[in-house]
């Protein structure tokens, strides 16, 4: 797959899908990024600020960790990957080798549903980068 | 591999100033830090011991304005030079566009730069990158240290062991008094982004 370029078209689709499936359900903030560290999209609620070109750096290399020492334990992945704050969680999920799909959300979502919805998202997401 | 979005108009350049421990790499980021502010939008991100040594990386985002209709966003990193630290230096080099291999003139670190630039020749090729081709360029920093009367090697003899076959583009430098260092990162912007621009011809 050649991520390195999406179309003006994908990347509406790809946002399209974010907001409706997950900026509506009230997740806050919504970030697509590369392993190495890139900003595919992001996508917030308008009332989150958070610095999202700093925010793709460290998650990127917080993943890679994470998946590094999955490896040295002789686990494949660390499916799930999620933070829990007082405020407002984090949740990470692997929609191919190359990309992540990052959620932050707080109390009013609970993680079941947000995983639910996020696999449907990603789902979808996979469909509108074969078309290419 | 930059990441290039076409709805936005926003080229995204990743550049990682590699070397061996404590030859200056963050404190090339942190000149450019203070030095740059306008275009500096957010923090310098610093992932350190309590030591003060880097623990994964630094990371500086820097706004190169606007080429050809795209905003240049160029992701500034560092490693960490810590010989045992190699497993999070490889994790910083994933997608990389551009290189600064810093190495310290000190006389008595000639050797660690040696082996630091074999080690990055290693490290791209686990992600079939070569060394040969990649964006690069050699800084040869601390050599405001000949004034104090600590013996620096030559540039003839850093070129010989660092640059021979490379033949990057190199620069004397001094990140503490900030000699050069705007100077090797122009360097790699633009080498960077007309690699890119070929790679998308
Ligand atoms: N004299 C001199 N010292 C420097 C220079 N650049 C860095 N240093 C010093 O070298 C030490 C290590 O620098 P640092 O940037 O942390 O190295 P890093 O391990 O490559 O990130 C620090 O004490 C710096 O102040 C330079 O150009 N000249
Ligand atoms: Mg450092």
């Amino acid at each position: 797959m050649n991520y390195g370029i999406v179309s003006q078209e994908q990347l509406e689709q790809i946002d399209r899908i974010l907001a409706e499936k997950l900026i509506k359900l009230g997740v806050d903030c919504v970030i697509i990024i590369d392993m190495a560290g890139n900003i595919i999209t992001a996508k917030d609620n308008g009332e989150s600020k958070y610095d999202v070109y700093s925010f793709a750096a460290l998650a990127a290399g917080n993943f890679a960790t994470v998946d590094a020492m999955a490896k040295l334990v002789g686990e494949q992945e660390f499916s799930l990957l999620f933070h829990k704050g007082q405020e407002s969680n984090i949740h990470f999920s692997k929609i191919d080798d190359e990309l992540l799909l990052i959620s932050m959300f707080g109390r009013d979502i609970s993680l079941g549903f947000l995983r639910l919805n996020v696999v449907d998202v990603i789902e979808k997401i996979r469909k509108v980068w074969d078309r290419k | 591999m930059s990441f290039i979005n076409l709805k936005d108009k926003i080229v995204q350049v990743k550049i990682v100033y590699y070397g061996p421990g404590r030859c200056g790499k963050t404190t090339n980021l942190e000149y450019i830090n203070r030095t740059y502010r306008k275009q500096i939008a957010s923090e310098m991100v610093s992932l350190k011991t309590h030591g003060d040594r880097t623990l994964f990386f630094d990371f500086l985002p820097f706004d190169m304005g606007q080429i050809k209709g795209y905003d240049i966003k160029i992701q500034l990193y560092t490693v960490p030079g810590q010989v045992k630290y190699n497993a999070t230096r490889k994790l910083v080099l994933r997608g990389v566009d551009g290189i600064v291999f810093v190495a310290d003139a000190m006389e008595k670190q000639r050797e660690k730069n040696i082996r630091s630039l074999n080690q990055l020749h290693e490290n791209l090729q686990s992600y079939k990158e070569s060394i040969f081709k990649i964006p690069l360029v050699m800084q040869y920093n601390k050599v405001d240290l000949k004034e104090h009367g600590i013996p620096i090697l030559p540039i003839s003899v850093l070129e010989k062991d660092l640059n021979s076959r490379l033949k990057v583009p190199y620069f004397e430098a001094s990140a503490i008094t900030g000699y050069n260092v705007a100077a090797t990162l122009k360097k790699i912007i633009s080498s960077s982004v007309i690699s890119i621009q070929k790679k998308l011809l």
